[in-house]
């Protein structure tokens, strides 16, 4: 039996060498045994089954993709619509504003109980002005002192710290980062504490030694504690220590002084970092209302976050106005380093 | 030594006590044979490195009687030949270390440059960690400590040591008892609800949506925009006669009209603008995560029948778990912070179930009675510590866990 088999084998080989071939016969399956028409037929209808099931498949996974997408345009449509109605109600002329919802700060203002309940009168949310006019904002800026001098004191209490905390956050991150002994771990657990006690308990301390030093009532009050906040360096360090200590030790080698490698080095590949932390902190102090209110008993000294909520009837057109021009500056500051912020979040969050 | 007891000394003699011809135990073999032959000639040759060379060989060779027996032959190597071997070393070439004064000033001066070298180290490094340490100290640590000796103390400027009266008063005060409860139902309520609707959005927008950058970005904006702006439009939707109520009032006609921010809804006001606030940096978090899950093991689990749900509560959850607990201490911190909020919403003296613990610290300020305010402060320091560090705790269980 083997004999033969190797004999054919032979045969076949030589065969091929002289370029012959012979066909050998292939064993009979299900489409081999239908007849050409039937074969055809057969192969028709696989062809239209297996188109179905692929059109089936994708509109099914159009429409769980379209549910999705009207998920999400629900979604940041109900993010998005505060941000939009204050933007287009700061156009409405004061007129117009005050007839729109003047009730509801009728029934706001206290005595709800008495005057305004009765009206039963309901706002119109209305997002097209029937008149665009940009006299809000002139009055705003032109007209209103009060307004503008409240801004300029939230410009001065906000970039200070800003620029502050970032300065103490690098270099103490760096020395956190490079420098890792025991002593220096338990301080750095204490800092994390630090961050995360809430106001209610850290502003007690603050107003004491603020009483201490006799800073009390002025913006220094509030701008050293924020500068010394150890939030930054919490997530400044986290990223330090992700530098590879390979690019220290090549620096070292070249002979790079300490000052040369924070500068250099870990600066420059923190950047990223330092941006988003720069817009993290900004719109924290930016939105700031804890601090001043217990800190600065001076009204005069008190920032725009504060004052906006106190907002008078008479004044309510302005209102949306400096609403819409107290969130520009964060709001622009977002699209500038929006990658930068999302990367700094998200990078945060990975141990 | 073993076998072959060639001693060879660092002046290239060969001390022959024990010759290899007397003995025939060198390759184990008997005196005489052709390989013990050539191993005794290249032995008796008077040089060392010939000597050495020919063990080397002998030591790897193969011996091979009868062609079936294959042994490898154990040799002392060589051990002190070194090119420096040929010298003689005399006593007066080898250092002796005396106490001479020029070597002690050497010595001193060493330690010095030595001493400044790590001076200037931990100069260096604590120069950088200066100005925060300073700060913090003289703002924080500092001020915690003053805080808890006024709260034992009668007054802040009377220091009579009273015990824990001060504590006593605060705990008893309805205001604080009722605040605390409060900031606690909503964090209690807010927070897991932060972090699972935060989850929900994140795992929306990873199913691979068209524009998902953008509707980030989208639902990232509140996060940017300060409350005082919002207030506003809030009170507008909430207030008694708002849009909220108008728009009920028009879809069902029997429904009453609700005061939401003066009634027990208000604190769902409060949670809808926490959520609103939050959602967007908690989902940008929870989006990184979902990305830093190796693709491999999704892959491989879709191809052995898991389904998404399965995935999700098998794999998923797995590598989120480090992030959901972050995140949820994030939204707890925030949580805290809700007297912003509320505060701009409805003012010093909202409706009872919006007292919160901020407004109790403000409103005691007021009436400047310190002693109550630090017995306060410190009994909230002591439970955010004890919360933290519970859950620090929890995660480092919950991490071992996973691990095995």
């Amino acid at each position: 039996m083997d004999e033969t088999k190797r004999l054919e084998r032979r045969k076949q080989a030589t065969l091929a060498r002289r370029n012959v071939y012979v066909e050998t016969v292939q064993p009979e399956t299900f489409i081999t045994s239908l007849s050409e028409e039937a074969r055809e037929n057969f192969f028709a209808s696989e062809k239209k089954r297996i188109e179905l099931n692929l059109r089936k498949r994708k509109i099914t996974k159009t429409i769980i993709t379209g549910l999705g997408i009207m998920a999400a345009v629900f979604i940041s449509a109900l993010a998005l619509v505060p941000i939009f109605f204050t933007f287009l109600n700061s156009f409405m002329s004061s007129e117009e504003i005050v007839a729109n919802y003047q009730t509801v700060f009728q029934s706001m203002s206290g005595h709800a109980s008495q005057g305004a309940t009765y009206m039963s009168r309901t706002p119109v949310l209305k997002l097209i002005p029937e008149e665009v006019t940009i006299n809000q904002y002139t009055t705003l800026l032109f007209m209103n002192p009060e307004y503008l001098f409240k801004y300029w004191n939230s410009i001065v209490l906000t970039l200070p710290i800003v620029g502050g905390q970032m300065v103490v956050a690098c270099l103490a991150s760096y020395s956190f980062a490079r420098y890792r002994r025991k002593r220096r771990e338990v301080l750095f657990f204490s800092y994390i504490i630090l961050m995360l006690m809430p106001f209610q308990v850290t502003l007690v301390p603050n107003y004491m030694i603020a009483e201490k030093l006799g800073i009390l009532d002025t913006i220094w009050a509030i701008i050293l504690p924020g500068i010394f906040s150890t939030f930054a360096i919490f997530l400044l360090t986290k990223y330090m220590r992700q530098i590879p200590s390979g690019y220290i030790e090549a620096a070292t080698l070249d002979g790079a002084t300490e000052w040369q490698i924070f500068t250099n080095i870990a600066l420059p590949l923190c950047k990223n970092a330092i941006f988003a932390l720069t817009i993290l902190l900004f719109i924290d102090y930016w939105n700031m209302v804890e601090q001043p209110l217990v800190l600065l008993t001076n009204s005069d000294k008190q920032p725009l976050s504060v004052f906006l909520s106190q907002i008078n009837e008479p004044e309510l057109g302005i209102a949306f106005a400096a609403s819409s021009v107290y969130m520009i500056p964060p709001l622009l500051i977002f699209f500038w380093g929006e990658d930068y912020l999302v990367e700094g979040i998200s990078r945060s969050g990975i141990k | 030594m073993k076998c072959g007891d060639t001693d060879i000394y660092m002046d290239n003699r060969i001390n022959k006590k024990n010759h290899l011809t007397d003995k025939g135990e060198v390759s184990g073999m008997r005196p005489g044979s052709e390989i013990s032959q050539a191993e005794v000639k290249a032995a008796q040759k008077p040089e060392v490195k010939t000597a050495v060379k020919a063990e080397r060989k002998s030591g790897t060779a193969i011996v091979s009687q009868n062609g079936a027996k294959l042994e490898y032959i154990e040799r002392p190597k060589p051990k002190n030949v070194t090119p420096l071997a040929s010298q003689k070393l005399t006593p007066k070439d080898i250092p002796v270390f005396e106490d001479t004064p020029e070597r002690k000033i050497k010595l001193e001066l060493r330690k010095k440059s030595h001493f400044k070298r790590k001076l200037r180290d931990w100069g260096i490094f604590t120069g950088y960690l200066t100005p925060s340490f300073v700060g913090v100290l003289v703002f924080f640590f500092l001020p915690l400590l003053l805080l808890l000796k006024t709260s034992f103390s009668k007054s802040p400027t009377n220091s009579d040591f009273v015990g824990f009266r001060n504590y006593e008063r605060v705990l008893t005060n309805e205001a604080f008892i009722s605040a605390s409860k409060n900031t606690l139902t909503f964090a209690v309520i807010s927070v897991p609800l932060a972090v699972v609707l935060a989850l929900l959005i994140a795992l929306l927008l990873n199913t691979g949506l068209p524009g998902k950058s953008l509707f980030r970005s989208f639902l990232l904006n509140p996060m940017m925009v300060p409350v005082a702006s919002v207030v506003l439009i809030w009170q507008v939707f909430f207030s008694y006669n708002g849009v909220v109520n108008g728009i009920t009032e028009k879809l069902f006609d029997s429904a009453q009209k609700i005061d939401w921010l003066k009634s027990s809804y208000a604190q769902i006001v409060i949670m809808l603008l926490f959520l609103w606030k939050n959602l967007g940096y908690n989902m940008v978090l929870f989006l990184a995560a979902l990305n830093s899950i190796p693709h491999e093991i999704l892959e491989s689990a879709e191809m052995d029948g898991a389904g998404p749900v399965k995935r999700f509560f098998k794999i998923k959850l797995h590598y989120l778990s480090p992030t959901i607990f972050f995140v949820g201490i994030m939204s707890l911190i925030n949580s805290f912070k809700i007297f912003r909020e509320v505060y701009l919403l409805t003012g010093d003296y909202p409706f009872k179930n919006l007292y919160m613990l901020q407004h109790f610290m403000n409103n005691s300020f007021t009436h400047l009675d310190y002693s109550k305010l630090s017995a306060g402060a410190i009994v909230m320091c002591v439970v955010m510590i004890i919360i933290v560090g519970g859950l620090f705790f929890a995660e480092s269980k919950f991490d071992k866990d996973v691990e095995e």
